[in-house]
């Protein structure tokens, strides 16, 4: 498959919209998705850690 | 011998299964990027012109990836709740949890790619064929199994309902189906169908398969780490849990 | 065992006719919802006629839907319900009992009310017929999908929308099916088809149904 030129290979035969309008919107899913979990998971560890201080915590005078 | 049967059920336990699935992301994470690469080298550069839809065909690379994915992740998460009510396991209804967003993103791009793909080659955006409609009673499925998860507060209980949920989903998908085909041709002439079926270049069939194989192994990837971070918020009561967080970044 | 069954009918029964505009509501929201849509869209002869059957199935589908809240809702805010999970006997019978009760106060009036409302959209009477059996099919169904919705959603906040949200995308087939057999009387093609494969949703939903339902109270009474 060639396709003669970059600006051709951007144009899509004129479907240019559809198709990269399909494909970015995939890319977008696919790379948010990663970041949201491990935001969460960073989330999740930070509310341990502060449960686990605070576990710890008692009978200390220690501020956390 | 024996000895084998156990190390694998060591790994139901939350605590065990975290740091393996910690070391088993990278590893999918990594194929799905080489076979993503592949896939898309495939669909852009290597599969020709379609003669009838042009360029607009380079679509299904990401919309039946989508859609297959959408429809099996729904089957893996009602396995795994059906193991869990079944079982009483609480690893394997997080994993059920773990699944579901990612299955409901996949039939949302399974959508929207399909209006894109339907609006230079049939020209509307929405076409109430069998297959998007399906697909998007899957959706509301999916949705429907968060929301109720999300609704109920105590974690067992609802594991639990979900299962029932997912389970009775998924002995429901097949008739939903087989009724939304009836009634499209019940309407024929009313609408046009998006499946006709693929006289596919064998390369343009490669590549789309590439690309499914890409998607299951994000699919694997992003579920083992949400799992993760369930497991971490489950089990916030527990000291193995808190040390690590102590120990965590 | 049908002693206990028809005792949780009876007492199902006399509690609805004990709040008459209760169980009558989700019959009275037919009527309206019925009336509402030649209101939007215009009084043609020709548009109703062609609307008439999904709009009649859709409003019994919603008016279903709305009447899912009583089901469990005071028994297991009174402790009823927990009384019954723990009775000798067997917990699916009685919760049949308390389905069939359901049907009768909150399905049936649906089902009466439909020729009626048929009319009012200019339906011929064989069609009319096919919308009855359609209903006396289709609205037992409904009660039982929605059943398990209603159970898994005992005292979870979110109510009547969450219960909605589960359960809409399981009354497709029969509104598929249901509206279809209308539509197809309609057209000429024969209703026969898609009044058999309602009665095999019926028969499948009478069987499986009352096991998830009763799964589901287990879940919900723990």
């Amino acid at each position: 498959m060639s396709w003669g030129s970059a600006a051709a290979f951007f144009a899509m035969g004129g479907y240019a919209p559809f198709v990269w309008g399909s494909f970015a919107v995939a890319a977008l899913c696919m790379l948010i998705e990663p970041l949201v979990v491990r935001a969460r998971r960073r989330r999740a560890a930070a509310e341990l850690k502060r449960a686990g201080v605070a576990a710890r915590g008692v009978g200390h005078e220690a501020a956390a | 011998m024996t000895q084998r049967i156990v190390n694998w059920f060591k790994f139901s336990s939350p605590q065990t299964f975290y740091p393996l699935a910690g070391k088993m992301v990278p590893w999918f994470a990594a194929a799905a990027a080489i076979l993503a690469a592949i896939g898309l080298y495939i669909g852009f550069f290597v599969a020709p012109t379609d003669f009838q839809q042009g360029e607009a065909y380079r679509i299904i690379f990401v919309h039946v990836p989508a859609s297959w994915m959408s429809m099996f992740i729904y089957l893996v998460m009602a396995a795994w709740a059906g193991v869990g009510l079944a079982l009483n396991s609480r690893l394997s209804g997080m994993m059920a949890s773990a699944l579901a967003p990612t299955g409901a993103m996949f039939a949302f791009l399974s959508l929207w790619t399909g209006a894109l793909w339907g609006r230079p080659t049939w020209g509307t955006y929405w076409v109430w064929d069998a297959r998007l409609t399906s697909e998007l009673v899957l959706f509301f499925l999916y949705l429907g199994f968060m929301a109720l998860q999300a609704a109920i507060d105590d974690p067992r209980r609802a594991d639990k309902a979900g299962a029932v949920l997912a389970l009775v989903g998924v002995v429901n998908i097949p008739i939903i189906y087989f009724s939304v085909k009836w009634w499209n041709t019940l309407h024929q002439g009313a609408s046009v169908s998006l499946t006709r079926a693929p006289t596919m270049a064998t390369i343009m069939f490669t590549g789309m398969l590439v690309m499914v194989l890409a998607f299951w192994m994000y699919s694997i990837a992003v579920s083992l780490a949400r799992v993760r971070a369930i497991i971490l918020e489950r089990e916030r009561h527990t000291a193995w849990a808190q040390a690590l967080g102590a120990a965590a970044v | 065992m049908t002693g206990a069954v028809l005792g949780v009918m009876r007492r199902d029964l006399l509690l609805a006719m004990r709040r008459k505009s209760d169980a009558l509501a989700p019959v009275f929201f037919f009527v309206v919802v019925a009336s509402l849509f030649p209101l939007g869209l215009g009084p043609e002869p020709e548009l109703l006629r062609r609307i008439g059957p999904g709009v009649l199935w859709v409003g019994a589908l919603l008016a279903t839907m709305l009447s899912l809240a009583r089901l469990f809702a005071s028994d297991y805010d009174d402790g009823t319900l927990e009384q019954m999970a723990l009775s000798p006997e067997p917990f699916v019978a009685l919760v049949a009992g308390k389905l069939a009760a359901h049907w009768l106060v909150s399905g049936l009036p649906l089902v009466v009310a439909a020729p009626v409302l048929a009319l009012q959209y200019g339906l011929p009477a064989d069609t009319i017929a096919v919308l009855v059996a359609s209903l006396a099919l289709g609205t037992p169904v409904l009660g039982l999908v929605g059943a398990i919705g209603a159970a898994l959603t005992l005292g979870v906040r979110g109510g009547g929308l969450l219960v909605a949200l589960l359960v809409l995308p399981l009354y497709v087939p029969a509104l598929v099916f249901g509206a279809g057999a209308v539509d197809a009387n309609l057209a000429g093609t024969g209703a026969g088809a898609p009044l058999s494969l309602l009665g095999a949703c019926l028969v499948l939903a009478a069987f499986f149904a009352p096991w998830a339902i009763t799964a589901a109270l287990r879940i919900a009474l723990e």
